[in-house]
């Protein structure tokens, strides 16, 4: 331990409190320079520039165009993030988003197929049904846990390939439209009435002009309730608290009364109710239809998002536009002999190096801590 | 048996902060002798050990091995010097062998191969002179308690140890295997290795020692021969035998009955009953002092009050039946909680000290509003805390781990006082806690008492039991075996009821 000089007078709260905010932007940037480091590494190897590279793509992910579709790709991301996000804040490790949503999306079309209903309640009624279709996937891992002792992780990553099973015999059974000339089995067409707005009115009155065929999906403002409720829900009430408490200390949670069951429960129905929700920006945004060529993997990317955003609803946002910007910007790299594939290595590395680095942040965290504890409680024997 | 102390601890002292965990410290252990080492949790023998087995380094004193100083830094350093240790729990690989477990960490290689001929040679060699008879290629998985464990010993023995520390190996078995343990340990002596035997069940160290050191409060009683002692002259030496004089007080005890608890009676897991049918009465007003040798139930009795634990019979909170009530019921109904771990179950190490104050109440007013928590309230609340209780922090944002063991109980018993708890169940409410704290804290239960809490107090502190219970039970096996009136006990009344020898 460090001798600290007596003449040291003891930091007032505040600085205390803004190097601890430094402490948690150090992290996710630290992990960004190092994915970089790792994906130049990479390119070097492959006989390009990275410099080069990297201007490219900041150039092709800059542009109008490359924004709004990047924005329109971190909203699935983001709805991902926080439904894995919402479990790590207890501890509960929720690798079934994936499963959740491709259900949830699949039945959710349908039954947004085959009712007729207004407007808004048409576009609410689809919401609702992929929100308990998750959330009741997600009780099946939840039910087995707190009955069985099985642990989550192996049972949701089990309930993914289950859910892929059953949304293709549902698909090509029950649930098929057949479409002439087509080999692509999906559901019928979502009615108009069950149709998000897009947002492109607002970006055209601000003055933006979006190029032809790009359109800014209106889901961008579901996400964003979302994440306010989460922020709330989470931060600012008595359920997080429990749900907070339960992920620091399971033991000194139950002690102050929490039922772990009960939050097993219903954080696992929470979270399975925002996984449902991750395929819908496509579903209601632009492809009216659950199809076989539905987007997959959304679950899985979320769970390196939620990494990136430490549970907290801005950060889970960062990380998504995040993977979402980079996704886009190395889409174009083919065109200077790059193999886009690029992404997958700085996506990957990012997830690494942020375990890494958030662990180096959090000692250093609790050093400081420490160390200010101690000087403020003995300044004569601060060694 | 040689006259060269094969270890010689000598004026071992180990501060941590805001408490001294050794002092003064001797200890000397010969060749061929089972050295038994007794006190009660808390008082410093596990630091100790850890000391011995490089794991903490001393912050004075010596260590000596075989007449030769010695400073280790860690257990590598320890096992060079031919000292091992086996932990209480057991830490073995479930689904490798035997041989495989002993040589982990140690794996003889050929040609960068593991080459287990010669291991497996010198484990059967080693399991028959002392007579374990471990079969080297059974999975561990198999084995039953008393088997692991004489594997764990193997593990050491293997690594050519001469000092084998055995940290309350009796904890985990069952009678026949304790025998077969200390016929085991009998082997060892006639080889000369010298055991540390950790315990604090009195008959079996009686059975099986050939000295006892004993520990009370960090520091060395005496050493003594157990031919000359008795169980109950042990408990003594263990409790203290000078008794602080209960200073003169009015009797705040009311009769108003509180807590009334009825035939209760908690079985463990794996079925064994620790809480045997068991009945007390607690008023407002009054503090009933549970004393006990721990482990015989009197941990398991506060989890069931407190409904952590499941259990049979009836628990009434003046006149409401609690017995079907979840923890948070209870919790809110009036019962304050003083766990013996305050890292386990008391507080959350990684937050704030606001947040901190919530845990417990994060139901209660004035923290919820609605379904909402009120953080000014309970940032307003920490500061009462933090002052009235003098806790020394630079604020109340800093992260409960920050402090020191004293200044984290005095915030966990601000926060239980706090409320208007109609009982109070404490267990170790001053255990690892500096002496200045301790005097605070037992005034600020005394300031409670006076103002009508009823409280359940379990403790190891003599000085503490006596000089606030009104009334003062001994625990035994589950039971309550004797009721004493604190004003009038001598440590052999007490010694004697804690080891169940008839008074």
């Amino acid at each position: 331990m460090t001798l600290l000089a007596p003449e040291t007078a003891p930091p007032p709260v505040p600085r205390f409190d803004l190097r601890r905010l430094g402490l948690a932007v150090a992290a996710p940037l630290l992990a960004i320079v190092v994915a970089l480091a790792v994906a130049a590494v990479a390119l070097l190897v492959s006989g390009s520039n990275p410099l080069t590279v990297y201007a490219r793509m900041l150039e092709a992910g800059t542009t109008t165009r490359s924004l709004v579709i990047t924005v329109n790709n971190a909203v699935p991301l983001y709805l991902s993030g926080l439904a894995v996000a919402l479990g790590f804040r207890m501890g509960l490790f929720n690798i079934g988003v994936e499963g959740q949503y491709q259900l949830a999306a699949l039945l959710a079309a349908a039954a947004g197929a085959a009712v007729t209903l207004p407007g808004p309640l048409h576009l609410a009624f689809v919401l609702l049904v992929a929100c308990l279709v998750g959330a009741l996937w997600a009780a099946v891992p939840a039910v087995l846990k707190t009955t069985r002792g099985v642990s989550e992780v192996i049972s949701t990553i089990m309930l993914n390939v289950i859910a892929a099973g059953i949304a293709a015999y549902l698909l090509t059974t029950y649930l098929q439209e057949k479409v002439a000339g087509s080999n692509n089995s999906r559901t019928p067409r979502l009615d108009e009435s069950a149709r998000f707005p897009n947002l492109d009115p607002v970006l055209h009155a601000l003055g933006i002009a979006t190029p032809q065929g790009t359109r800014l999906g209106g889901f961008v403002l579901v996400a964003v309730v979302v994440g306010v409720v989460y922020w709330l829900v989470v931060s600012r009430s008595r359920f997080g608290f429990d749900l907070r408490a339960t992920g620091l200390s399971p033991s000194a949670s139950v002690a102050s009364g929490v039922s772990a069951k009960r939050m097993t429960i219903v954080t696992m129905l929470m979270s399975g109710a925002i996984a449902g929700l991750v395929g819908l920006p496509q579903l209601v945004g632009h492809s009216y239809s659950y199809g076989l060529d539905f987007t997959s993997g959304l679950g899985f990317t979320g769970i390196g998002v939620a990494l990136l955003g430490r549970g907290s609803p801005v950060g889970v946002a960062v990380g998504a536009l995040l993977f979402a910007f980079l996704e886009r910007s190395s889409a174009t790299l083919q065109r200077i002999d790059v193999p886009s594939e690029i992404y997958v290595i700085m996506q990957g590395s990012i997830v690494l190096s942020v375990v890494v680095a958030y662990e180096a942040v959090r000692r250093a965290g609790v050093a400081q801590a420490e160390r200010a504890v101690r000087r403020a409680v003995d300044p004569e024997v601060a060694a | 048996m040689t006259d060269v102390p094969v270890v010689r601890l000598a004026g071992i002292t180990k501060r941590f902060p805001g408490v001294v965990a050794n002092r003064d410290v001797e200890l000397t252990v010969r060749a061929g002798e089972v050295h038994a080492v007794v006190g009660e949790n808390g008082a410093g023998k596990s630091t100790l050990m850890k000391i011995l087995y490089g794991m903490q380094r001393p912050d004075e004193g010596t260590i000596t091995v075989r007449g030769e100083p010695v400073r280790f830094s860690s257990p590598r350093d320890a096992i060079a010097a031919g000292i091992g240790m086996v932990h209480q729990h057991f830490m073995l690989a479930d689904n490798f062998t035997v041989l495989e477990n002993i040589v982990l960490g140690a794996e003889p290689t050929r040609h960068g191969r593991l080459d287990t001929t010669g291991a497996r040679a010198k484990i059967v060699e080693l399991s028959t002179r002392y007579g374990f008879g471990v079969d080297p290629d059974a999975l561990v998985e198999d084995l039953g308690v008393g088997d692991r464990q004489r594997v764990e010993i193997l593990k050491v023995l293997y690594r050519d140890a001469r000092v084998l520390i055995l940290d309350e190996p009796t904890a985990v078995l069952v009678p026949h295997e304790v025998d077969e343990l200390f016929a085991s340990l009998g082997g060892l002596r006639a080889e000369g290795v010298a055991v540390i035997f950790i315990s604090h069940k009195l008959d079996e160290v009686l059975r099986v020692a050939d000295a006892v050191t004993v520990l009370r409060r960090g520091t060395t009683v005496t050493t003594v021969d157990p031919k000359d002692v008795t169980a109950r002259q042990l408990a003594q030496l263990m409790v203290g035998s000078e008794l602080p004089t209960p200073e003169t007080r009015e009797s705040t005890v009311t009769t108003v009955t509180e807590l009334t608890v009825e035939h209760l009676t908690v079985r463990s897991p794996d079925g064994r009953t620790v809480v045997e049918d068991l009945s007390l009465r607690i008023h407002r007003g009054e503090v009933l002092g549970i004393a006990g040798v721990e482990g015989n139930g009197q941990a398991e009795l506060v989890e069931a009050l407190l409904g952590l634990r499941a259990s049979s019979g009836t628990v009434r909170l003046g006149d409401t039946d609690i017995s079907d009530w979840t923890t948070r019921q209870r919790r809110e109904g009036g019962i304050g909680y003083i766990p013996e771990d305050r890292h386990r179950q008391g507080l959350l190490l990684s937050a704030s000290l606001w947040e901190n104050r919530m845990l417990g109440h994060q139901g209660r007013a004035p923290f919820s509003k609605g379904p909402w928590i009120d953080r000014k309230a309970a940032r307003t609340d920490t500061e009462r805390i933090v002052r009235e209780y003098g806790v020394r922090t630079p604020g109340i944002g800093v992260p409960a781990f920050a402090l020191s063991g004293g200044n984290q109980q005095k915030l966990v018993v601000g926060r239980e006082m706090s409320g208007d708890p109609s009982l109070l169940v404490a267990s170790h409410p001053t255990r690892g806690v500096d002496v200045g704290a301790q005097a605070q804290l037992w005034d600020h239960l005394r300031e409670a008492r006076r103002s009508g809490l009823a409280v359940l107090l379990v403790s190891a502190d003599l000085e503490e039991l006596i000089g606030l219970s009104d009334t003062l039970v001994v625990m035994l096996r589950g039971r309550l075996v004797a009721t004493l009136d604190p004003a009038t006990t001598t440590p052999e009344i007490l010694g004697s009821a804690m080891t169940g020898a008839a008074a």
